[in-house]
């Protein structure tokens, strides 16, 4: 699965890190990286960690959000 | 055909080329079809990959931790695009409203947008950048070379120039445990983004961090082996460095030579375009089928005034490119100006590194909370009495506070008192930028000149 | 209606089940002086914006001697203050140490992992109510199981609960700015003695985990060093106390209200008995709608400030009424619907900024896990009456009980 966290947006509150610790991690105090490609295994905890942020800085792909086939089924490309 | 009707028939079934396929030019393109465009799509871009994301490219993935190939931009919906990836836009004929492509193809358009962004500028002794060991990074194709050789252990990494991307490289460096040293031309790191009083904490976490950091040095050359593999590098001090891998890390150049005879206003620094991303032409006329968002994109600013920035920013590219989306199928009276607070953040040696606003229009810095000793602090800037930007260092949670104080001109020196501040918040200090004529690793945010209606900015027709 | 008669009703007990009328007509005026003396902020906007303002401040000793009168706010010449309330960079130190042993950077899975553990705590517990037509949610379920968690985490012994039960419902009605200034002194003194006997408690436990330590957060704030070094043994104590109460006061609130919610639109009950994966989004929406912290009564300005139009002079007591800003219509369209998949939901419900809830994500995890669980396990739970009798606490509001009657319980 595919996700983008908008780091302008992020201000270090680490609910991510805490909910997904296998795809978000701190780096220090505050700065936070993640695997723009996580497992497809980790879908339920990424989805708890978009949820949970505070400032909604986590961007999942479409397809991998509920209502993914009302939206239009799998990516066209 | 009334203007009206026109509107209808092309947002049903017009035609829009984007020309860039990376961050801006997807999100533009998802824009398009979320503003209910049902017409014929095509992107263009010069890369063969579908739109990734590049910030990580600096830090995750040269840690090792992800893989160069897995930043592929989630999509926000779906785009229903023909995609024309792999094939750069070579020309572009206003007139006759085409593109050409580097394979030869046309494509014709009623609207385009370009987001064509920057590539990274390169060593410019051509022969020097050719040896084994010499990279750039700003593609995932960069990235997947340099990781693989800082994988392979290097004896030592020289990144020319300390800028964030340059920063970020000699932080992943130091994690990974590879000697690196830094060359700087300018008096400190991020000095031209951050000015130098906050330039020399980046400096001190270089040096903590083990980092061989060489200041108001500039690389003379670069020396291979006779295998053309670079080995030893020359500073104007006199001294050398033996290194196996060298990161050229002197900024970017846009991507605006395919427009050099196009009678668009496109140049070195970008395109200009309105408020409203509409490129101008040579002539200072705005178009009305030609858009610009993103690092290419170069407009004015209300709130710094009215110059025309450019901002290599992430988060600038995602707003601009929807502004341009949605004005590209509205009618004038419905247009949105893009009004884009600046943003960046970078992290490096385990520091979050912020910033709102343009730290380099200002020409004092005062400390407002915490500490430069200590690395935690917020730093707002001031320009004729009026702050203009704030960068903070691990105190992300407060930066929203000095996004309002820019937006509404609040005074500098700041009069009031804030929580932790220290003996050195008591005055402000000169912010000490370099002089901006002479760029050298180019800050984030490139400020240049009122208007290209302005009789001070000129036009030079394509050397016959 | 005034604001002065506004902030006297919002602490009316009469008003507990439902402050939102109330809330509304404070957003009126976003900022409003009491006569008691503090400024009540309560649109979103507002609220959200002092709470990332670095001229706001959460240390008393930042009031006026009047403003700390009136508010009922003096020190506890006893026990410094936790860091709750005080400011950077005091704040961040004592964060960032207790934060070490909890979660990331330095320990990051400790959360995370502990899921089985608690899910085995709610199963445990649901299971004990099997042969029941009849429960109180808040004694069997919703107290119970946050306390059980932040004992364990804290290595706290489940069983002296008995003992500290009291001295923790004692300091968080503490919190609120209620009586008069005479009745808010005795009050004062009951908190603070109950903060000098719990202190006095986790004094004994700390030293007994410096000696022995266990895999738990006492130990490890008695034993760590860190880049920051390591608390003094008071900043322990005070940091335990802290952690205690608020692991013990609030988790309760979030988990009935939570249930409560539900049973009132049963339709979304149903829909989170087929879609588990509905608890993330919901659990935000409970934190927007029925936020378990009302109020933050505890800031004060260090300087003059303008908010909103009003000048807020220095020293003066602000309320920030975070679950007014929740249901502010500028901000929440239809704000006092309850849409579990709310889009873009960034709710005041942990507060924001640095002082932005400590256990959020503890607290997350527990609500998701004990709701889920209990409408797939309770059988046809009815509420037996709505509203439900409540807390006395405005600030830390929650019903005291919640009877229902269930058909049974399903494996």
């Amino acid at each position: 699965m595919r996700l983008v966290v908008d780091l302008n947006r992020c201000q270090g509150y680490a609910q991510c890190a805490f909910l997904a610790p296998d795809v978000f991690t701190m780096h220090g105090d505050e700065a936070l990286m993640y695997d723009p490609q996580a497992d497809d295994s980790q879908r339920e905890h990424v989805r708890r960690a978009a949820d949970a942020c505070p400032v909604k800085a986590i961007t999942l792909d479409y397809a991998d959000l509920d209502g993914a086939a009302e939206a239009g089924g799998s990516r066209d490309d | 055909m009334t203007i009206d009707g026109y509107l209808e028939a092309f947002r049903r079934e017009g035609r829009i080329v984007v020309v860039g396929a990376s961050l801006a030019g997807l999100r533009a393109a998802e824009a398009l079809r979320a503003e209910g465009f049902a017409g014929t799509l095509t992107l263009v871009g010069d890369e063969p990959h579908e739109p990734y994301d590049r910030p990580p490219l600096s830090k995750q993935v040269l840690l090792g931790k992800v893989p160069a190939d897995h930043t592929r931009l989630p999509r926000v919906r779906p785009v229903d695009a023909q995609w024309r990836l792999g094939s750069a836009a070579t020309g572009l004929d206003l007139a006759a409203k085409r593109v050409r492509l580097a394979d030869g193809d046309v494509l014709d358009y009623d609207r385009l947008l370009i987001t064509t962004g920057v590539r990274a500028r390169p060593w410019p002794q051509e022969l020097e950048a050719e040896l084994d060991g010499v990279f750039v990074l700003r593609t995932q194709d960069d990235a997947v070379q340099l990781h693989h050789r800082l994988a392979a252990g290097p004896r030592r990494v020289l990144v020319i120039g300390a800028g964030f991307t340059g920063s970020e490289i000699a932080s992943a460096c130091r994690e990974r445990d590879v000697p690196v040293t830094v060359a700087e031309r300018g008096a400190a790191p991020l000095v031209g983004a951050l000015g130098g009083v906050v330039g020399e904490v980046a400096a001190e976490l270089q040096r903590a961090h083990g980092v061989d950091l060489r200041c108001g040095v500039q690389v003379t050359g670069l020396e291979g082996d006779s295998a053309g593999r670079v080995r030893t590098a020359h500073f104007s001090d006199g001294t050398a460095v033996a290194c196996d891998v060298v990161v050229v890390a002197l900024g970017a150049t846009r991507n605006t030579e395919w427009l050099a005879d196009s009678g668009l206003g496109a140049g070195p620094r970008g395109i200009a375009c309105d408020a409203g991303c509409r490129a101008f032409d040579v002539r200072g006329i705005v178009t009305d089928d030609v858009f610009v968002a993103g690092d290419v994109a170069r407009s004015p600013h209300p709130l710094f005034g009215y110059q025309f920035l450019s901002l290599e920013h992430w988060g600038n590219a995602v707003a601009q490119a929807e502004v341009a989306a949605h004005n590209m199928v509205s009618a004038s009276a419905e247009r949105r100006p893009h009004l884009w607070m600046p943003s960046f953040w970078s992290a490096q040696f385990g520091v979050n590194i912020k910033s709102v606003g343009v730290p380099p229009m200002a020409d004092q810095i005062m400390v407002t909370q915490g500490s430069l000793a200590e690395q935690r602090f917020t730093a707002a800037y001031g320009f004729q009495g009026r702050v203009i930007a704030a960068v903070t260092f691990d105190q992300a949670k407060w930066l929203d506070f000095y996004e309002r104080q820019i937006e509404r001109a609040a005074s500098f020196p700041p009069e009031f008192t804030t929580v932790d501040r220290r003996p050195e918040g008591r005055q402000p200090v000169a912010a000490d930028f370099p002089d901006p004529s002479q760029p050298s690793h180019g800050p984030t945010v490139t400020l240049s000149g009122y208007s290209p209606t302005d009789r001070r900015v000129s036009f030079t027709p394509r050397r016959a | 209606m005034t604001s002065v008669a506004l902030l006297r009703q919002v602490l009316d007990y009469a008003n507990r089940p439902d402050p939102y009328p109330l809330y509304a007509e404070l957003r009126r005026t976003p900022v409003v002086r009491d006569e008691a003396g503090p400024y009540l902020v309560s649109t979103y906007w507002a609220v959200k914006g002092l709470l990332h303002d670095p001229r706001i401040s959460s240390d008393a000793r930042n009031l006026t001697p009047e403003a700390a009168e009136a508010t009922g706010q003096e020190q506890d010449p006893n026990l410094p203050p936790s860091f709750l309330r005080l400011d950077p960079p005091e704040h961040d130190r004592l964060r960032r140490l207790a934060m070490r042993p909890f979660g990331p950077p330095h320990t990051p899975r400790r959360v995370f992992e502990m899921h089985g553990e608690l899910a085995g705590i709610v199963t445990g517990l649901i299971d004990g109510l099997r042969g029941r037509d009849a429960i109180d949610l808040v004694d069997d379920v919703s107290y119970p199981f946050p306390v059980t968690v932040i004992c364990r985490i804290l290595g706290v012994p489940r069983e002296d609960e008995t003992h500290f039960h009291e001295w923790a419902d004692t300091i968080a009605a503490g919190l609120d700015p209620v009586g008069t200034p005479e009745e808010r002194a005795a009050k004062m003194q009951d908190v603070q003695q109950a903060r000098r006997d719990l202190a006095m408690y986790l004094a004994g436990l700390i030293e007994e985990r410096r000696r022995s330590p266990r895999d738990d957060m006492l130990s490890a704030l008695a034993t760590e060093h860190g880049p920051d070094g390591q608390m003094s043994p008071v900043e322990m104590i005070t940091t335990s106390v802290l952690l205690l109460i608020a692991g013990h006061e609030t988790t309760v609130n979030l988990i009935t209200n939570g249930m409560l919610t539900l049973l009132r639109h049963p339709d979304v009950l149903q829909r989170l008995r087929t879609e588990p994966a509905l608890a993330g989004p919901l659990v935000e929406e409970l934190l927007r709608f029925e936020p378990p912290v009302q109020m933050l009564p505890q800031r004060t300005t260090l300087a003059e400030i303008e908010v909103a139009g009003t000048v807020i002079p220095k020293g003066a007591a602000v309320y920030l009424m975070v679950a007014s800003g929740n249901r502010d219509p500028q901000r929440f369209t239809d704000p006092d619907r309850f849409v579990p998949d709310r889009p873009d939901n960034q709710h005041l419900g942990f507060g924001h900024g640095l002082h932005s809830c400590f256990g959020a994500p503890l607290a997350r995890l527990e609500a998701q896990l004990a709701l889920t669980e209990l409408v797939r396990r309770l059988d046809a739970p009815q509420l037996v009456e709505d509203p439900p009798p409540y807390r006395q606490n405005a600030v830390l509001r929650g019903p005291r009980h919640l009877p229902l009657t269930i058909g049974g319980i399903r494996d």
